[in-house]
């Protein structure tokens, strides 16, 4: 089926990409929507649809017309009241979100990440080597991908060791919001509204170490004329988005190389490839699967006609696995190239904690390289099903000390 | 078309076209030119794309931006008065880059 916008037709279709099925497992799906066209209609939610990399990297780096500040979910914050006061970061546009990001930027640049990492390193070593040397079996996710991040991001932050496991059902709960008000998101407002109070005190100027990225934060924004209110906005920022995200990477790599042991034999032999084999990770498996766009005004993508005040929905893991891009899409293979993919996003709103990311990642990574000598399954793993992002439940893992 | 010419550290050249509307970055990785890792693909984000660029040529192009200035103080290999992030570098005419020894 196709309706008719402008010359060319758009095919139509029914999925639901927040389904269980969908979520469950995506794959057959964005195959179906990269062949569809290069835009196509989702009927069930009233929305466009992108998902090959082209119009993926098209829409992403066309900030002025596929907008941010409408919300970068299923809602429009045009026509509906957003569920919590818009980010000034993620739901912004020029000029007030260049003013923005360049506050928090500046604080947290390559050259700052890398004091760290020696640091991360020695954690990552320390954990790794711990659990390899414990129990037969672990769970890849609560012993090793949720205990790294929760240890490392909160500590440069400068929060309290307490009340850090409130991190994940907040973040999970801001994820879920993106998508449409199904079961997902209605647990996960549930789950995260008890979490939003400690969240809420920790973003609090004067509430965070006053050595610590929060601190900082806080002053850069007052600096440059931010009031509290916007202060903590900012902060709230890093907490949202840091944590999940990051748990998920390092748990899909886990899981990634569990079950591709040639590949984990390549890390094993060498450990440089670490950095390789969490950017690997990130394109294959995308941590955060989707976002939104709204047009702010009528556009045209390859042709096709889409109306202002469009949502625009891009499949940021079906363009990772574009095989107009990538040669074997769906293998995973820590020896590729794989920069340029899209799971961080690109251009103006670029994930701003990407290389903070990459060097969890990649320490992680190097830690497990040195310290395991053998990563198997030790069960199947449980998918968490999330409107926005693709991560683990829990990942049964056998690990024979190096 | 303009060409972009790429001069290795050890010295070694390779010319290419420069397609319109793409950056010097993006010419260099699609045709594997090594010494360029753009590690965030373009975004300004990661200063793993670094170059120099010949004198006469860095004075035809548009000016760095404080997003740009910010990252090339970030730099692995010694920033230059010609350094420049190449992922921001969109050329209409011939332009002579050299590779720094590292990005990383």
């Amino acid at each position: 089926m196709t309706i008719q916008s402008t010359a060319q037709e758009v095919t139509v279709l029914e999925l639901d990409p927040f389904s269980d099925e969908f979520l469950n497992d995506p794959y057959e799906a964005h195959e179906q929507m990269r062949e569809a066209g290069p835009v196509f209609w989702l009927e069930r939610y009233q929305l466009y649809g992108v998902a090959r990399h082209d119009e993926v990297s098209q829409v992403l780096a066309d900030h002025e017309t596929y907008v941010s500040s409408r919300g970068v979910g299923i809602s429009d914050f045009a026509k509906e009241k957003p569920w919590r006061p818009p980010s000034l970061l993620l739901e912004a546009d020029p000029p007030h979100h260049t003013k923005a990001r360049h506050v928090v930027s500046h604080i947290m640049t390559p050259k700052v990440l890398r004091g760290l990492k020696e640091g991360f390193q020695e954690r990552a070593d320390e954990l790794v080597a711990r659990v390899a040397a414990g129990k037969d079996t672990v769970d890849g996710v609560a012993d090793l991908a949720e205990a790294f991040p929760l240890e490392v991001f909160p500590d440069f932050i400068g929060l309290p060791k307490d009340g850090r496991e409130n991190l994940l059902p907040y973040g999970s709960m801001v994820f879920n919001t993106f998508g449409p008000r199904n079961s997902h998101f209605e647990r996960a407002m549930e789950r995260g509204a008890k979490a939003q109070a400690w969240i809420m005190e920790q973003c609090q100027p004067g509430a965070p170490a006053p050595d610590g990225l929060g601190a900082k934060i806080h002053a850069a924004a007052a600096e440059a004329g931010y009031d509290e209110v916007d202060q903590a906005k900012l902060l709230r920022s890093f907490l949202s988005a840091g944590v999940d995200t990051t748990v998920h990477g390092i748990g899909n790599a886990l899981q990634c190389l569990a079950e591709n042991p040639e590949q984990f034999g390549y890390l094993r032999e060498d450990p440089s490839l670490a950095r390789a084999a969490f950017e690997e990770t990130v394109r294959y498996s995308s941590p955060v699967q989707t976002f939104f766009r709204t047009t702010n005004k009528d556009a045209e993508l390859a042709g096709i006609r889409i109306p202002e005040g469009s949502k625009v929905l891009m499949f940021l893991a079906a363009a990772n696995r574009d095989p107009r891009q990538w040669e074997k899409p769906a293998s995973f293979d820590i020896r590729r190239k794989a920069a340029g993919h899209v799971g961080f996003g690109f251009g103006v709103h670029a994930c701003l904690g990407q290389m903070l990311a990459r060097l969890e990642g990649e320490c992680f990574l190097t830690a497990l390289a040195r310290n395991v000598g053998k990563l198997e399954l030790a069960g199947e793993p449980v998918q968490q099903l999330n409107n926005t992002l693709r991560g683990l439940d829990s990942l049964p893992l056998r690990l024979t000390a190096a | 078309m303009p060409k972009i010419t790429f001069v290795l550290p050890d010295g070694l050249e390779t010319v290419l076209d420069a397609e319109p509307g793409t950056s010097v970055m993006r010419t260099a990785v699609s045709h594997g030119v090594p010494g360029i890792v753009a590690e965030c693909g373009g975004s300004a984000m990661c200063a793993t794309c670094h170059v120099y660029v010949e004198t006469e040529d860095a004075e035809r192009l548009p000016a760095v931006s404080g997003v740009e200035d910010e990252m090339l103080d970030c730099t692995a290999s010694e920033r230059c008065a010609n350094s420049r992030l190449s992922c921001q570098l969109h050329v209409s005419e011939d332009i002579t880059v050299r590779l720094p020894e590292t990005q990383v």
